[in-house]
C-alpha cells in the first residue's frame, strides 16, 4: 500500500481522469450489460407466466 | 434406463436439460467473478508499484489488457460454437454463439475506450493507428456485422446458420487481418509508437492482470449463460416447454 | 442449341432444364464455361447496371481532389489510397448482382440441384462478376491515376495490384452476397459484412503502390496480395456455396 492519503489515491499522479475514467467505463459497461440481461429475463418470465 | 457409466454428453446438448444446469453454474461464476475482480482491483490499485516510465497512468492496463484478451478470446469461442452448430446442427450451439456476441462486443468497446484513455496521456493523441488498436477496431466491425446479419434475417433457423458461417469466416480472417495491419503499421511508422509495448512487467503487475482476466472470464460465463437461458425461454415460449415452472 | 431455349420474358436461360442431354453431349468443363458465358450475357442485358459501377468509380475518384484542393503533391500522395478505396467500393456496390437475379427467378435453385458441384458454379458466377465489374476498373484506374499525378511505375503497379485485388474482392464479396440473399435492402448490410474482410486486400494492394511512391520495391506487398488472392480462391467459393445452401433451404 503506497498511497499516503486519499487525495493522492484519487489523483493517480496526475493521471486521475484517465485511470478512473477507464475503470468507470469498464465497470459501467459490465453493469449495464448485467442490468440489460436482467430486464430481458424479467420480461420473458412475465410473458411465460401468462 | 441409462447405465450409470454411460456419460451421455449429448444430454446437455438439449436445451431442456441445459437450462437447469446453466442455472446452477451461474451463481457460482457470479460470486467467483466478484471476488476475483475485487482482488484484482486490490492488486492493481494498492499493491502494484508505480511504473518508472508511465507513473500511475499505467494502471489502466489492469482493465484494458483483460478486456482486449477477452474481446478476442470470446470471438474465437463464438466461432467454435458456430462451427459446432454447423457440424452437429445443434440449436443450443447456435444459441451459445449468439449469446457470446454481445459480451464480446462489450469487451471490444471497453478495450478501445480504455486504449484511447491510455494513449492520450502517454502518446498525446486520443487515437493511435497502431496494430493492436486498429485490429481491435476491426474486431468491433466483425461483431457489428454478426449482429446486423442476425437482425436482418427473420427466419431464426436461417439467421442461426448464416451468422454461424459469418462468424467462422470472420474467425479465419482474424489472423490475416491482424497480420496485414501489423505489416501496414511497420511500413508507415519507423519506430513503433505502440501501445502494445507494455511497461517492463513487474511480476505483481502480471499477477494483477491475470486475476482480473480470470474474474472477467467468470463474469462472461455467468452473463452468457444468463443470456442463453433467456434465449431458450424466448424461443420456447411458443412450445410452452416451461408452461408451469 | 442453347440459344433456342432462351426465355425472353424473364431473361433466364433454361440451360440446366435440358440437363440430361447437356451432360451427355458436353464435358463438365464446357458446362461450367457455359455458365460463365451465360452469366456475362445475362448481366450485359442490363447494361446500365454494369456501366453504373464503372461510372461510379470515375465520379467518386474525382470527388477527392474536389474535396481537398488540387495540390499535385497532395494528390499523388493520396492517390493510391483514393483509387484503391474507390475501386473497392465500386466492386462492393455490385456484389448483390452475383446471385440476386438468379435467385429471384428460381434459376439459382435449379443450378444448385444440378450435377455440377455448387462450388464450381459459384466460382463461375464470381468470375463473371469480376470480368464485368473488376476488370474494367483495372483498365480505367491508370487513366484516372494520371489525373492524380502518378508516375508510370506507380500506374503499372496500380494496374497489377487492382488486377489481383479486384478478383479477390469479388471472391470475398460473394460470401456477403450469398449470406444476404433475398433480404430486402441489403446494400448497406453487405457493406458492413464485407468491408472488414476487405481490409487485408486493401492494405496490400494500396501498400504496393505506396511502396513505389517511397522508392521501395512493390514485390513484397504484391506477393502478399497474391497469397490473399490464393486463399480467397480456395475458401471463398466454399463459404459462398455453404451460405447459398443455407439461404435456399
Amino acid at each position: 500500500m503506497h498511497w499516503n492519503n486519499i487525495s493522492e489515491f484519487l489523483a493517480m499522479g496526475g493521471y486521475g481522469f484517465y485511470v478512473w475514467g477507464s475503470f468507470a467505463v469498464t465497470f459501467l459497461s459490465m453493469a449495464i450489460e448485467l442490468w440489460l440481461i436482467n430486464q430481458r429475463r424479467k420480461s420473458v418470465t412475465r410473458t411465460l407466466e401468462q | 434406463m441409462e447405465k450409470k457409466l454411460d456419460i451421455n454428453w449429448f444430454k446437455y446438448a438439449s436445451p431442456k436439460t441445459f437450462y437447469p444446469l446453466a442455472g446452477k453454474i451461474i451463481p457460482w461464476c457470479a460470486i467467483g467473478a466478484a471476488i476475483l475482480i475485487a482482488y484484482g482491483l486490490y492488486i492493481g490499485l494498492f499493491v502494484a508499484p508505480t511504473d518508472f516510465q508511465q507513473g500511475e497512468g499505467y494502471r489502466i492496463i489492469f482493465v484494458h489488457v483483460p478486456s482486449a484478451w477477452f474481446s478476442m478470446f470470446l470471438y474465437l469461442i463464438m466461432a467454435f460454437y458456430a462451427s459446432m452448430g454447423l457440424v452437429f446442427n445443434a440449436k443450443l450451439s447456435y444459441m451459445m454463439a449468439t449469446a457470446i456476441a454481445p459480451t464480446g462486443a462489450m469487451f471490444t468497446f471497453v478495450a478501445l475506450v480504455t486504449g484511447s484513455l491510455w494513449g492520450k496521456p502517454m502518446w498525446g493523441a486520443w487515437w493511435v493507428w497502431d496494430a493492436r488498436l486498429t485490429s481491435e477496431l476491426i474486431l468491433l466491425f466483425l461483431y457489428i456485422g454478426y449482429f446486423s446479419l442476425q437482425a436482418a434475417i427473420d427466419d431464426k433457423n436461417r439467421a442461426d446458420k448464416a451468422s454461424a458461417v459469418l462468424a467462422l469466416v470472420g474467425a479465419i480472417n482474424v489472423p490475416i487481418i491482424y497480420f496485414s495491419v501489423k505489416w501496414w503499421n511497420t511500413l508507415h511508422q519507423g519506430s513503433s509508437v505502440s501501445l502494445t509495448k507494455a511497461p517492463a512487467m513487474a511480476a505483481v503487475m502480471l499477477e494483477g492482470m491475470l486475476v482480473m482476466a480470470i474474474g472477467f472470464w467468470l463474469y462472461s460465463i455467468a452473463i452468457i449463460l444468463m443470456r442463453v437461458r433467456c434465449d431458450i425461454l424466448e424461443r420456447d415460449s411458443k412450445l410452452q416447454m416451461f408452461k408451469k415452472d | 442449341m442453347i440459344e433456342a431455349n432462351q426465355n425472353t420474358t424473364s431473361g433466364s436461360t433454361h440451360l440446366l432444364g435440358e440437363k440430361s442431354t447437356v451432360t451427355n453431349s458436353m464435358s463438365a468443363y464446357s458446362v461450367l464455361l457455359e455458365i460463365l458465358k451465360r452469366d456475362i450475357r445475362v448481366a450485359l442485358r442490363r447494361q446500365s447496371d454494369v456501366a453504373a459501377v464503372f461510372f461510379f468509380f470515375i465520379i467518386a475518384a474525382s470527388l477527392f481532389p474536389l474535396g481537398s484542393g488540387a495540390d499535385p503533391k497532395l494528390l499523388s500522395a493520396m492517390a493510391p489510397s483514393v483509387l484503391w478505396v474507390t475501386a473497392l467500393l465500386s466492386c462492393m456496390l455490385s456484389l448483390s448482382r452475383i446471385f440476386a437475379s438468379d435467385y429471384a427467378d428460381g434459376t439459382l435453385e435449379q443450378m444448385l440441384l444440378s450435377n455440377q458441384p455448387t462450388v464450381l458454379i459459384v466460382l463461375m458466377k464470381i468470375l463473371a462478376h469480376w470480368i464485368l465489374s473488376g476488370l474494367p476498373l483495372v483498365l480505367v484506374a491508370p487513366l484516372i491515376g494520371l489525373q492524380f499525378n502518378l508516375s508510370n511505375e506507380q500506374l503499372q503497379v496500380l494496374a497489377i495490384s487492382l488486377l489481383m485485388g479486384t478478383l479477390a474482392l469479388s471472391l470475398i464479396g460473394s460470401i456477403g452476397a450469398a449470406l444476404t440473399l433475398g433480404i430486402r435492402s441489403t446494400g448497406v448490410l453487405i457493406a458492413i459484412l464485407v468491408l472488414p474482410l476487405y481490409i487485408p486486400v486493401l492494405v496490400f494492394g494500396a501498400g504496393a503502390v505506396n511502396a513505389v511512391s517511397i522508392g521501395m520495391s512493390p514485390n513484397g506487398a504484391l506477393s502478399l496480395l497474391g497469397a490473399v488472392l490464393a486463399l480467397a480462391l480456395v475458401f471463398s467459393p466454399l463459404a459462398s456455396a455453404a451460405a447459398l445452401r443455407i439461404a435456399l433451404e
